[in-house]
């Protein structure tokens, strides 16, 4: 109670004031990262800063981008969810073979792509919450649930673009923005962004998704009633996986059962990267479209630089370890 | 006049284990009451019974002279009744005035409260500077500060300034200086005596007799699952309180 908080702030180490930098803004770190990345690719190939290659950049982080929109919310309640790629294949599963089978139009067919990206998150939450299993082991669970019955109804084949409604291809339209082509995909996952992170920071909703995962116990005491926070999250991570079906079918310009199946992975590593801590309580739905971006511009990057697609992999790893191992250090703050 | 609040022959079994075997408390208008027990005495089951976080098996609970059924702590909570869990109850990662808040936020007034679904931010943050102000909490400069870059006694002092903040009835504090320092636990039990000056009635558990007989009105003993005894600290020996509490010394149930 007697915390002469000037003297401390004085007395502080620049390493020690970093950390505490850090600590309250933790998406400080990934645009850093983001920052230096591309000013170094920049330097390395002349082709790296040309709109067609930044629109290719957009076009490849739109899906994951998405996903780890989803992942972020998961995370942020300290759960995890690897069912995430399989839900995305899924739905856009569904959507496609509906609407090409049946002639369901396209609206329609996207309503009922959302409407069962919603209730295979439902199934997770349910389970989280009412069985009381971990959130890794549901979704381990769940993700070859999704993805056999994915199979099942796709009897494996590709459903062709052109068998499908204009509308589920329209995300992988473009629109030229500063003499850049930008895919709908990639603006409607920035601001799909961007209404997450309004959510989260300016809603009573989004305070107890952060207070959930910070201490679940407190929140209850608090009065907020934490299984359906975990449930509303958990569906809420499912509609987002849906629209990242949409967005898929439009960059592949066909839904594919074998397409974004590792993409959970993917999701995990930007969230990660993105300064969210595994840990739940901690993160920012920017820092993961940060992170989501430090991958994609480390891969293309290394990719313009002539580096082996094995060496971009590896980069990767180094990322997920090093943005791990900060958030432990930034973790230990002291008071 | 009635004890603002009552329990009458409160009883809770774990199983075989009987926690509470026909426990009464009675809390009168604006005092301390402090609840001293061995371990096992039945002391956390019947702040729990009457904070709503555990449905006791038989008995009342009465507040003013009404008898209340609270199945969860947002009843208790919605009834006046503000508890300080051992916990604390607060979320690190969110600062003093979220916490202060948590489970209650204010929106906006208009349209971006009620369609955007806004936070009153500001109106929080103001608000909660002003409970700490009105509670003698001055090291708390600003209310945006993460409760996790708070020493354990600063925590205190925001999960004892929230009950003041919404209890309207009771405040129960349960082991507030157990975590503590000498100079921060001196700290808790000024803001206890505040809370008091406020007109709000407390119960205090707590194990720590010299802060016990140094704050509260009277002092409840715990035995067995039932209370053995209401005593006057001022009339009464540390000693004796603990001979009481440990079986040591008998005396007639209810004598005082």
């Amino acid at each position: 109670m007697t915390t002469t908080t000037g003297t401390e702030q004085a007395s502080r180490s620049p390493l020690s004031r970093l950390q505490h930098l850090l600590h309250s803004q933790a998406t400080i770190g990934p645009a850093v990262v983001l920052l230096i990345a591309i000013v170094v690719f920049a330097l390395l190939s002349d082709r790296f800063l040309q709109p067609a290659n930044i629109s290719l950049v957009l076009q490849q982080v739109a899906v994951v981008g998405t996903l780890a929109v989803g992942q972020t919310i998961v995370i942020l309640t300290a759960g995890i969810d690897l069912s995430c790629g399989a839900i995305m294949v899924l739905t856009s599963i569904v959507m496609a073979k509906v609407a090409a089978e049946t002639g369901l139009p396209g609206f329609p067919a996207l309503l009922l792509g959302f409407l069962l990206g919603t209730v295979c998150g439902l199934v997770n939450g349910l389970l989280v919450t009412r069985l009381k299993l971990p959130p890794f082991i549901v979704t381990l669970g769940t993700l070859n649930v999704f993805f056999a019955l994915n199979l099942w109804y796709s009897e494996s084949a590709t459903i062709r673009g052109g068998d499908m409604p204009k509308l589920l291809l329209w995300t992988g339209e473009t629109v030229t923005i500063g003499g850049t082509r930008v895919t709908y995909g990639s603006i409607i996952m920035v601001l799909l962004v961007a209404v997450m992170a309004f959510v989260l920071k300016n809603t009573a909703w989004g305070r107890h998704v952060y207070a959930t995962g910070d201490d679940a116990e407190a929140s209850r005491l608090s009065g907020i009633r934490t299984a359906r926070v975990l449930l509303s999250v958990y569906a809420t991570a499912g509609a987002v996986y849906a629209l990242g079906a949409w967005i898929l079918i439009g960059r592949i310009a066909s839904a594919s059962p074998q397409a974004g199946q590792f993409e959970n992975l993917d999701s995990i590593t930007a969230v990660v990267i993105g300064g969210t801590s595994l840990f739940g309580g901690r993160g920012a739905i920017v820092g993961s479209l940060i992170g989501a971006l430090i991958v994609g511009v480390f891969r293309n990057g290394l990719a313009l630089a002539g580096v082996d697609v094995l060496w971009q992999t590896f980069a990767v790893g180094v990322l997920i370890i090093a943005a791990v191992s900060i958030d432990q250090w930034i973790r230990k703050v002291k008071p | 006049m009635t004890p603002i609040l009552q329990a009458r022959g409160l009883v809770k079994r774990y199983g075989r284990v009987t926690a509470l075997a026909g426990a009464d408390l009675d809390l009168e208008q604006g005092e301390i009451l402090a609840v001293i027990g061995d371990n096992g005495a039945g002391k956390s089951s019947l702040i729990k019974a009457l904070c709503g976080a555990v449905v006791p098996d038989e008995g009342t609970v009465l507040l003013d002279g009404e008898p209340m059924s609270f199945a969860t702590p947002v009843d208790a909570r919605i009834a006046g009744i503000e508890t300080v869990h051992q916990s604390l109850a607060v979320a690190p990662s969110l600062d003093i005035a979220a916490n202060l808040f948590l489970g209650r936020e204010r929106r906006r007034p208009g349209v971006l409260g009620s369609v955007f679904r806004m936070l009153d931010r500001t109106g929080m943050r103001e608000e909660a500077k002003r409970q700490l102000d009105a509670l003698g909490i001055m090291t708390i400069q600003n209310p945006g500060q993460a409760v996790e870059t708070l020493s354990g006694g600063q925590r205190q002092a925001v999960a004892v300034a929230r009950a003041a903040a919404f209890g309207s009835r009771v405040v129960i504090m349960d082991e507030p200086t157990a975590a503590l320092g000498v100079r921060e636990s001196r700290a808790v039990l000024d803001l206890i005596l505040q809370v008091r000056e406020r007109g709000l009635p407390v119960i205090l558990i707590s194990h720590n007799m010299p802060h016990v007989f140094e704050v509260a009105d009277r002092v409840h003993i715990q035995r067995l699952g039932r209370r053995k005894a209401v005593v006057d600290p001022r009339s009464i020996s540390m000693s004796d309180a603990v001979a009481i509490m440990t079986g040591a010394l008998e005396v007639d149930e209810e004598a005082s």
